[in-house]
């Protein structure tokens, strides 16, 4: 039977054994890594009866807090695949000069870069700033979760299942050589009859539906949710950038997907969206991805705001500066994120009058921006500023980001973006934007955030040697990058004929082994804090003096968050209502209304996946399969009516009489 | 954001201030949900949006292939035209009956919905397949791209809507029209009336517009 092609072409589409990289020594090394600590980690879960444990508790929870916590350790192992990455393309390019071809053949090169810029804005970021989100923001309301709960674990899990598409084409097959946008004509199929961009397509258009789910999910939270008295203006600043983010996620995200969606039709069926000839147009496709791509750097970086927003002042033990200004310049950030793609490829061609615009629009943005720093300053001034962890990583993104924030006023405009356009000044202003902005603010964020979701802190001294690894090793890694780029060298080579550029490569390679010391600390600083967990134990559940309402529960906080909902009379609730001598209620519980857990979530988005992997290898009869499954088992879901039970009044004051002796305990 | 009438006592007032709830009124079930969907549709809008953008900028690019005058049947555009604007009018009157909480009724007014809308989805895939037949395949220019791929969604969207139509039909049979179908029914009801405002806009953007070409 299998030795008729037909069946054989049936069965397995156009996976074939070639297309398993045997013939590439560092993906055979690299999968054998990958699958030996994969092993290891299934035996373990096996060994220690996890399986029901995390099923039960994790997989199929609905509550807002584990599926924070799953974001984030999904951003975090995606950050170990996307840093590899990039310091195979720096050692690449430090390297491969004086007629050396260095270690890396042009079709894994393009691989490499092109994986690394999509794996880390959609794997790494997007989970990591929606985790924070769907962790904190429930709490800043006073809420007992989102307004959708499955669809929270279902959009999760629809991000796993792009990650998932995407980790596979490492080994499976190839991956886009496109560059992370995938422009056409290049990504059409005539340039690009491989895989590689259908990987790309069906993992974006997975991770996609998840993301604007939960854009929806969290938009009805931040809107119906929050507690009596919290008015849109008393909101803590972190929720008002999380629900512009979300504005701009519902906003974007479906022109990614249309604009996928007809790149496929090119792919597929052979349309001429995207083609040279029949009248389509490559640069309508540049120009709608942009459209969802520039706000989506905002998607990244608002969140990031208000995170540095709620750490200043807490860290300064003062009420935020300009609290009004700041949401307005939120506001005015998110509208006028749509009005700039075109400073994306001014070199288009649309002419004087456009172009200058767009140049405009986007030099605009930074008064919104350059107000929130002010804010920032003036929120430190005379405060009684405590140098922890969160605290120091805001500084060194205040000084970054303004660097950043000046090379992208000096490439808007259009003239000087002729000479830089895809150069390497490029490359590093965005790195220095969202290396000094988004993941600096991550980073924030975690140590933040850390003690209330695991109720204890996590340990100064690693966290210290990370931050100073990272900040440093920026600097080495970015700055050399500017200067090639102001030289006139572009993006994306792979050798390089000038010898003289070398150095600066060398410096830039060296920046990037200061990062990758600063991962390992981040994650010997996790794993020193589990060891030591009794000593930095958190029994206030506010260990930063905070003020706002996530403070106001135990870290880590009960499954229905608040005993009795939060009444809400000023922006810093929790800090009104510590100066206003509030006393926790230690009796009257009642039963908590609450959403049950469901595994219907994990299994249409494992379907999903399938679905993916069927498209991808023209698997028809798969992909027919996973479909009819997808619908079966969605429909299904709907015939069930029971999606929710009440935690009994003697639980909750179990859990509490818990608290209030813990309380005692620390006093 | 709830309406409850909550007692703030203004800072510095001397009365004690109220920080906490010891009542909660009974959350109903998914008070979101209307919000949610609305949210939804905006951002199917948007999909819609790009696909009618798309035809805008490469709708006139017959790549020396037929164009909208050698292709559209006007009296049959009309003909669905219609069939789709009387089934928003029948599922209005599936909400009225259902207001009314009248259980056949909205189940009859729903099957009548329903058949106008397989009545559209067949006459579009008899014009989609007259024109393939032509030689009119999306294949053969950005203009022929662009319209299947934006007449074609709106078809997908009618289809899937006919799908939730038939499942919601069921459940209304098993439960009656508790308040989950209502909600339910209600949300259907927003994506077929803006599958219909869809329509008019394809109706006059592609077809009128495009006879005019």
């Amino acid at each position: 039977m299998f030795d008729n092609p037909h069946f054989v072409k049936f069965l397995f589409g156009r996976l074939t054994w070639e297309s398993f990289p045997f013939h590439e020594p560092i993906l055979v090394a690299t999968f054998v890594v990958v699958a030996a600590g994969g092993l290891a980690l299934l035996g373990a879960v096996t060994y220690f009866r996890l399986w029901g444990y995390l099923w039960r508790e994790w997989f199929t929870t609905v509550d807002h807090k584990r599926i924070g916590i799953m974001y984030m350790v999904l951003g975090v192992v995606m950050l170990l695949r996307g840093f590899a990455d990039a310091i195979m393309m720096r050692l690449q390019q430090a390297i491969a000069f004086n007629g050396s071809e260095g270690y890396l053949p042009a079709h894994h090169f393009d691989q490499i870069f092109t994986a690394h810029g999509v794996i880390m804005i959609f794997f790494v970021a997007m989970p990591m700033v929606t985790g924070l989100m769907n962790f904190v923001m429930p709490l800043q309301i006073g809420a007992r979760d989102v307004s959708f709960p499955f669809l929270n674990n279902f959009s999760f899990w629809m991000t796993v299942g792009g990650a998932v598409l995407v980790m596979l084409s490492l080994f499976v097959g190839e991956f886009a050589r496109t560059g992370w946008l995938a422009y056409p004509p290049l990504s059409n199929i005539g340039y690009s009859p491989d895989v590689g961009v259908d990987y790309y397509i069906w993992g974006l258009q997975v991770a996609g539906v998840g993301t604007t789910l939960s854009g929806i999910n969290l938009i009805c939270t931040i809107v119906k949710m929050r507690a009596p008295g919290m008015t849109m203006m008393k909101m803590p600043v972190f929720t008002w950038t999380a629900l512009c983010t979300n504005v701009l996620i519902v906003a974007s995200f479906p022109v990614l997907t249309a604009v996928l969606a007809l790149l496929a039709l090119d792919r597929y069926v052979g349309t001429d969206f995207f083609t040279n000839d029949f009248g389509g147009n490559p640069m309508m496709y540049v120009n709608l991805i942009w459209i969802w791509g520039h706000p989506e750097v905002y998607i990244l970086i608002l969140p990031a705001f208000g995170i540095f927003s709620e750490v200043v002042s807490t860290f300064a033990g003062k009420r935020l500066f300009g609290y009004t200004s700041m949401v307005y310049a939120t506001v005015v950030i998110t509208i006028l994120s749509y009005l700039v793609w075109l400073h994306h490829f001014f070199t288009m061609g649309s002419g004087a009058s456009v172009n200058s615009f767009f140049g405009i629009t986007t030099m605009i943005i930074s008064i919104p921006t350059g107000a929130k720093m002010f804010n920032w300053l003036f929120t430190m001034y005379r405060g009684r500023i405590r140098f922890e962890l969160p605290m120091m990583w805001t500084l060194a993104f205040m000084l970054t980001f303004v660097i950043g924030g000046m090379t992208g006023v000096l490439l808007a405009v259009p003239p000087a973006d002729f000479v830089l356009h895809n150069s390497l000044f490029l490359v590093a202003h965005f790195h220095n934007v969202i290396i000094g902005g988004v993941v600096f603010g991550l980073f924030a964020g975690i140590a933040y955030w850390f003690p209330k979701a695991f109720g204890f802190r996590l340990d100064p001294f690693w966290g210290k040697l990370s931050f100073w690894f990272w900040v440093v090793g920026f600097y080495f890694a970015f700055m050399p990058l500017y200067v090639l780029g102001l030289m006139g060298v572009t993006r994306r080579l792979r050798v390089f004929d000038d010898p003289s550029l070398q150095i600066w490569f060398v410096i830039a390679a060296f920046g990037a082994v200061l990062i990758a010391l600063g991962i390992a600390c981040f994650l010997i600083q996790i794993v020193v804090s589990i060891r030591n967990r009794e000593a930095l134990r958190d029994v206030t559940g506010d260990p930063w003096n905070g003020r706002t309402l996530e403070w106001a529960t135990s870290s880590p906080p009960p499954a229905y968050n608040f005993a009795f909902t939060p009444v809400v009379h000023d922006n810093d609730a929790w800090w009104d209502m510590k100066r206003r001598g509030y006393r926790r209620p230690l009796t009257g519980f009642r039963p908590i209304h609450m959403p049950r857990n469901t595994g219907a979530g994990i299994v249409l988005a494992g379907l999903a996946t399938v679905l993916g992997f069927g498209l991808i290898w023209y698997i028809w009869w798969l992909a027919a399969v996973s479909f009819a499954g997808l619908l079966a088992v969605a429909i299904g879901h709907t015939f069930n009516y029971r999606r929710d039970y009440d935690i009994p009044a003697e639980d909750v004051a179990r859990v509490e009489q818990a608290r209030t002796r813990q309380l005692a305990a620390g006093a | 954001m709830s309406v409850i009438a909550v007692s703030t006592a203004a800072p510095g007032n001397d009365a004690a201030p109220v920080f906490h709830l010891e009542h909660e009124h009974e959350h109903p079930e998914s008070a979101s949900t209307m919000l949610g969907f609305w949210i939804y549709l905006m951002s199917d809008c948007l999909i819609f949006a790009i696909l009618f953008a798309t035809f805008g900028v490469l709708g006139g690019n017959y790549a020396a292939g037929p164009g909208p005058k050698d292709l559209f049947d006007l009296n049959l555009v009309a003909l669905n035209t219609t069939m789709l604007l009387l089934s928003s009018i029948t599922y209005g009157f599936a909400v009225l009956s259902m207001q009314q909480s009248r259980t056949s009724a909205t189940l009859i007014w729903l099957a009548v919905t329903g058949l106008f809308g397989i009545g559209f989805v067949g006459v579009e895939l008899h014009e989609f397949a007259h024109m393939i037949h032509e030689g009119a395949t999306p294949q053969r220019s950005a203009f022929l791209s662009s319209f299947f791929a934006l007449v074609g969604t709106h078809g997908l969207h009618v289809t899937c809507g006919l799908v939730w139509m038939t499942t919601l039909m069921v459940q209304v049979g098993m439960h009656g029209l508790v308040e989950a179908n209502r909600r339910r029914l209600m949300c259907l009801s927003m994506f077929w009336h803006f599958l219909d405002v869809v329509w008019i806009g394809v109706f006059t953007f592609v077809y009128l517009m495009g006879m005019l070409r």
